[in-house]
C-alpha cells in the first residue's frame, strides 16, 4: 500500500470515529440536561471542554448557551471538530483513496455528509437533534459493519482501525478528564448517596455508551472508582482505554516494520494499568490523565514517523 | 393530457430515435412504447431517482473554478441513445482501422519518417507541431503502440452519415461515465433491460488492465500497474480513482513515485520501494518529468523519461502520442489509412480546411461566417469560433488570429449534428449530440460496445462539452433478436 494512501486511511478512520464520538456526547448531555434541576453548572461549556474547542467557540460566538453550542458541534463549519467537519474530512479522505475503500462506503460517507451539511438549522433545533444524531450514529456504524463485513484484513483494514482506536481511546481519556472534574469537587463536599452524582456519573458512562456494559459487569451500583476503572481498566468493553490499546497492538503485529510503535503502545498499556484509581480520584486524575493522552500521542507519532510518506526532499 | 412521445417533433436534423414526428426508429420502438406507457409523472419519478443514485454513487465532475466547490454532480438524461448493432458493427471497424493508422503513423514519425520522405505529409507540418518530442525520437514502444488509449469524437450529419470529429490520443477522459451511466440506466429502467438486447460495457476496465499488462517490460512477473494522476483537483479526479478501483491498480501521486539510480520506477508503500512496470497516465507530457520538460511542475516524476527510455517502465499512452492529435493532422488521416494499410477509410472525417495552405486560408477567411475555427491544440471546446453563431466582432478577433498563425487552426463547414429526445425542464425536446467510443490498442485491439453519448442541454446549442454545460446519455447497441 502506498504511504500516502495508509495515512489517510488511518485519518479517515479517525474522522468517522470522532463524528460518531461527538454525537453521542452530545445525545447523552441533552438528555442529561433535562435530569438537572436548576443551574447546575456541567452541561454546555463542559461539552466544549471535551471537544477541545474552546478557542474555536469563543471566536465565532458570544453567548454560552445551548443553541450555539449545539450549533458549534454539530453544523458549524467553522469549529475544526463539529460533526460536519468531521464528516467532510473523513469524506475528503475518502474520496482520495476511494479506489481501496469500498464502494459503498463512499455512498454512505456522501450521502450523510450532504444530509448533515443540508440540515443546517434544523438538525440544531430541539425537536428534531435526537433523530439527526441518530442519523449520525447509525452511518458511521453502518461504516464499521461494512469495513468488518468486506475490508479483507490488509493494510486498508488496518490502518482505518489504527485511526478508529487511537481516536476512541483519546475520547474515552478525555470524557473521562472534563466528564469527572465538577464531579471531584462535588464529591469533596457532598454526602454519600447524592443523587446528582450519581446522575453525573451515569451520564460520564452513557456519553461513552458503556451503561448497559457497567451493570452487566460491574455489579455494584455506580460509583466512581468502578467507573474510572472499567474506562480505564476494562479488557472486553470497546471503549475503554485498555481495549483500544490491546486492539491497536493486535492490527500493528500485522504491519511491517511496526517495532517502535509496538513499544510505544505497550509503554501506553503499562501506564495505565498501573493506575491507582484509589488514589487518583483524591485529586490526580486529571494529572494522570494527561500523561495517559501523552501516551497515546506518542502512539500516533510512531504511526507517523513509521509509514507517512516523507515530505520531498528539498 | 397529451402523449409527448406522439408529438414529438424530431425537427429538421437527424434524430436518433424517430424517423419523423411521432414515427420511432425500428431500433427504438422498444424502448419508445416502454417510455409511453410509463407516462410523464413516472418518467419524471425515475429522473428524480437517477439523480439521487448519481449523487449517492459520487458520480462527479470537478470544474476549476468553481473555487471550494468542487465536485459537481454529473449531468445525466435518463432517455437513452440507441444504435443498432449492425451499424455499430461497422463504425467499430472504422475505429480500429483508424487507431492502427494512427499508430504506425507516431511509430513512423519518430524513426523512419517514411511518410514524409514519400511526401503524403508536410515536413513542415511535424516540425511545428506543438505535440512533437524530440524526446522521443529513436523509440520502439512495444506492438508498435503509442496511444493506447483512444477517444474519438463521431458525430452525426443532417443526412445520417457518421463523421469523425477528432481523435483524443493524450489522455481522453470520458470512459469511467459511461460505465456509470449505464449503471444508472439499470438501476431506474430496470425493465427495459429484461426485455431488450443491450449490448453489455463491463468488459472495458478489464480489457484496460490487460492492455496495459500486455506492455509491462517485465512480462515474467505479475506485473504492477498503476495510474497516475494529477490529483484531487483534476477535472477527471473521479474518472483515474474509478478505473485504478475498476482494474484493482494503484492510484499515484508524482509524489509516490521515484526513479531509482537503476533506472527503474519505484513507488513509496508501506513496506518500503517498490517496483512499478506499466503507469497509466493521465498527466500530460509535459507535466510528466521536470527534469525533461517542464522544470516546475510537481506533479510529474523526475527522471520518469530516463527510466521510459531505457525500457524499464511502460507508459500508457506513450510520451509524444500527442503528435497524432492535432486536428491538422487530423486532417491527413484519411491519407494516412492509404499510405500504412492501403485500404479506404471506413469512416470519413469531417471535410476540412487547412488553413496553413494559403488559397485555403482565403477561402476560411472569406466564408467566416459559415464556418467553424478550431484550434488545432485545444481540448474541451475551449477557443473555437462558430462562425454562423458569431459576433463581427468575434469574426474580426479570428481573422488576426487566423492571419498570425495559420498552422494553428482548421475549418470546418458546420455539422447538423444529429439531435434525440432528451428530458428538458419544458418536456421532451430533441438536443444535440456526439458520442465518443474507446478504443485499446496493445498486443490487440478493443473497441467499447457504444460509447460516451455527450448531449448539448441547451436548446439549439452545438457544444456538449461538461464543462461548458453539456450533459451525458447511457448508449445502447441493441440487437435484433
Amino acid at each position: 500500500m502506498l504511504s500516502r494512501v495508509a495515512e489517510r486511511l488511518y485519518w479517515h478512520g479517525r474522522y468517522v470515529e470522532r463524528a460518531e464520538n461527538t454525537a453521542r456526547l452530545v445525545n447523552v448531555n441533552a438528555l442529561l440536561m433535562l435530569d438537572l434541576p436548576g443551574p447546575v453548572d456541567v452541561s454546555w461549556q463542559n461539552l466544549i471542554d471535551i471537544s477541545g474547542g474552546e478557542e474555536a467557540f469563543a471566536s465565532h460566538y458570544q453567548k454560552l448557551d445551548e443553541r450555539n453550542v449545539i450549533r458549534h458541534m454539530l453544523t458549524d463549519a467553522r469549529n475544526p471538530g463539529s460533526i460536519l467537519t468531521c464528516l467532510r474530512m473523513a469524506r475528503e479522505n475518502a474520496r482520495t483513496t476511494r479506489e481501496i475503500l469500498p464502494t459503498e462506503a463512499w455512498e454512505i460517507l456522501n450521502a450523510t455528509y450532504h444530509h448533515v451539511r443540508d440540515s443546517g438549522s434544523t438538525g440544531v433545533a430541539r425537536k428534531n437533534r435526537h433523530a439527526f444524531l441518530n442519523h449520525v450514529i447509525a452511518a458511521c456504524q453502518e461504516l464499521a459493519g461494512l469495513y468488518e463485513g468486506v475490508l479483507s484484513r490488509g493494510p486498508a483494514y488496518w490502518f482505518t482501525q489504527l485511526g478508529r482506536h487511537v481516536e476512541r481511546a483519546d475520547m474515552t481519556s478525555r470524557i473521562l478528564d472534563v466528564g469527572s472534574a465538577p464531579l471531584l469537587a462535588i464529591r469533596r463536599e457532598a454526602a454519600e448517596d447524592d443523587p446528582i452524582e450519581n446522575a453525573l456519573w451515569l451520564n460520564v458512562l452513557r456519553s461513552l455508551s458503556a451503561y448497559q456494559m457497567y451493570r452487566q459487569n460491574v455489579h455494584d451500583r455506580v460509583n466512581a472508582e468502578d467507573v474510572v476503572a472499567f474506562l480505564l481498566l476494562d479488557e472486553d468493553f470497546p471503549r475503554s482505554v485498555t481495549f483500544c490499546l490491546n486492539r491497536l497492538n493486535h492490527h500493528l503485529e500485522r504491519l511491517p516494520r511496526a517495532d517502535d510503535t509496538r513499544r510505544a503502545t505497550g509503554h501506553a498499556l503499562r501506564q495505565v494499568q498501573a493506575a491507582d484509581i484509589q488514589r487518583l480520584l483524591g485529586h490526580d486524575l486529571h494529572a494522570f490523565i494527561d500523561e495517559v493522552q501523552a501516551a497515546i500521542a506518542a502512539v500516533h507519532e510512531g504511526i507517523a514517523d513509521t509509514w507517512w510518506p516523507l515530505p520531498p526532499a528539498a | 393530457m397529451t402523449d409527448p412521445w406522439k408529438t414529438y417533433d424530431p425537427g429538421p436534423h437527424f434524430d436518433e430515435l424517430f424517423s419523423s414526428r411521432g414515427a420511432p426508429r425500428q431500433c427504438t420502438r422498444a424502448l419508445v412504447s416502454f417510455l409511453r406507457r410509463l407516462g410523464g409523472e413516472e418518467l419524471e419519478l425515475r429522473r428524480h431517482s437517477a439523480e439521487l443514485a448519481i449523487r449517492s454513487m459520487g458520480i462527479s465532475f470537478t470544474v476549476y473554478s468553481e473555487g471550494d466547490n468542487i465536485d459537481r454532480q454529473w449531468p445525466y438524461d435518463i432517455i437513452p441513445r440507441v444504435i443498432p448493432e449492425k451499424e455499430w458493427r461497422a463504425i467499430e471497424e472504422g475505429l480500429k482501422q483508424r487507431l492502427t493508422a494512427l499508430n504506425h503513423f507516431i511509430d513512423d514519425i519518430y524513426n523512419d519518417q517514411r511518410i514524409i520522405k514519400e511526401k503524403v505529409v508536410p515536413r513542415a507540418l511535424i516540425a511545428s507541431s506543438g505535440n512533437y518530442r524530440k524526446e522521443c525520437e529513436g523509440m520502439k514502444p512495444l506492438y508498435g503502440a503509442w496511444a493506447h488509449i483512444c477517444g474519438s469524437d463521431l458525430v452525426r450529419d443532417g443526412d445520417g452519415t457518421i463523421y469523425v470529429l477528432e481523435d483524443n490520443l493524450r489522455v481522453p477522459s470520458g470512459v469511467s461515465y459511461m460505465l456509470e451511466n449505464r449503471k444508472v440506466t439499470k438501476r431506474v429502467l430496470p425493465e427495459l433491460f429484461e426485455t431488450q438486447r443491450i449490448l453489455p460495457m463491463t468488459a472495458y476496465t478489464t480489457q484496460l488492465f490487460d492492455t496495459l499488462a500486455s506492455l509491462s517490460p517485465r512480462p515474467a512477473d505479475y506485473p504492477e500497474v498503476v495510474v497516475l494522476t494529477p490529483g484531487i483537483y483534476n477535472s477527471a479526479y473521479f474518472e483515474h480513482s474509478y478505473l485504478a478501483q475498476q482494474m484493482g491498480a494503484e492510484l499515484v501521486e508524482g509524489g509516490d513515485l521515484v526513479v531509482a539510480d537503476d533506472d527503474c520506477v519505484y513507488m513509496k508503500t508501506i513496506d518500503g520501494l517498490s517496483r512499478v512496470d506499466v503507469i497509466y497516465r493521465r498527466i500530460d507530457d509535459l507535466f510528466l518529468d521536470p527534469m525533461a520538460f517542464k522544470a516546475d511542475s510537481t506533479l510529474g516524476v523526475p527522471g520518469l523519461m530516463r527510466a521510459w527510455r531505457a525500457g524499464n517502465v511502460a507508459l500508457a499512452n506513450a510520451p509524444g502520442a500527442g503528435v497524432a492529435d492535432d486536428k491538422l493532422v487530423y486532417t491527413y488521416v484519411p491519407e494516412m489509412i492509404r499510405f500504412y494499410l492501403d485500404q479506404d477509410p471506413i469512416l470519413p472525417n469531417v471535410p476540412s480546411f487547412r488553413c496553413n495552405e494559403e488559397q485555403t486560408l482565403d477561402h476560411v477567411l472569406a466564408n467566416l461566417d459559415k464556418l467553424v475555427v478550431k484550434p488545432a491544440n485545444e481540448s474541451g471546446g475551449y477557443g473555437m469560433l462558430i462562425g454562423p453563431a458569431s459576433s463581427a466582432r468575434q469574426r474580426k478577433e479570428f481573422t488576426a488570429l487566423l492571419k498570425k498563425n495559420p498552422r494553428n487552426y482548421i475549418a470546418q463547414p458546420l455539422l447538423e449534428l444529429s439531435t434525440a429526445p432528451t428530458l428538458t425542464a419544458d418536456g421532451i425536446e430533441p438536443r444535440h449530440m456526439d458520442l465518443r467510443p474507446f478504443i485499446l490498442h496493445g498486443q490487440k485491439q478493443y473497441v467499447t460496445a457504444g460509447g460516451l453519448t455527450r448531449v448539448a442541454l441547451v436548446k439549439g446549442s452545438y457544444v456538449v462539452n461538461s464543462s461548458q454545460g453539456g450533459g451525458s446519455k447511457d448508449t445502447w447497441i441493441v440487437t435484433k433478436d
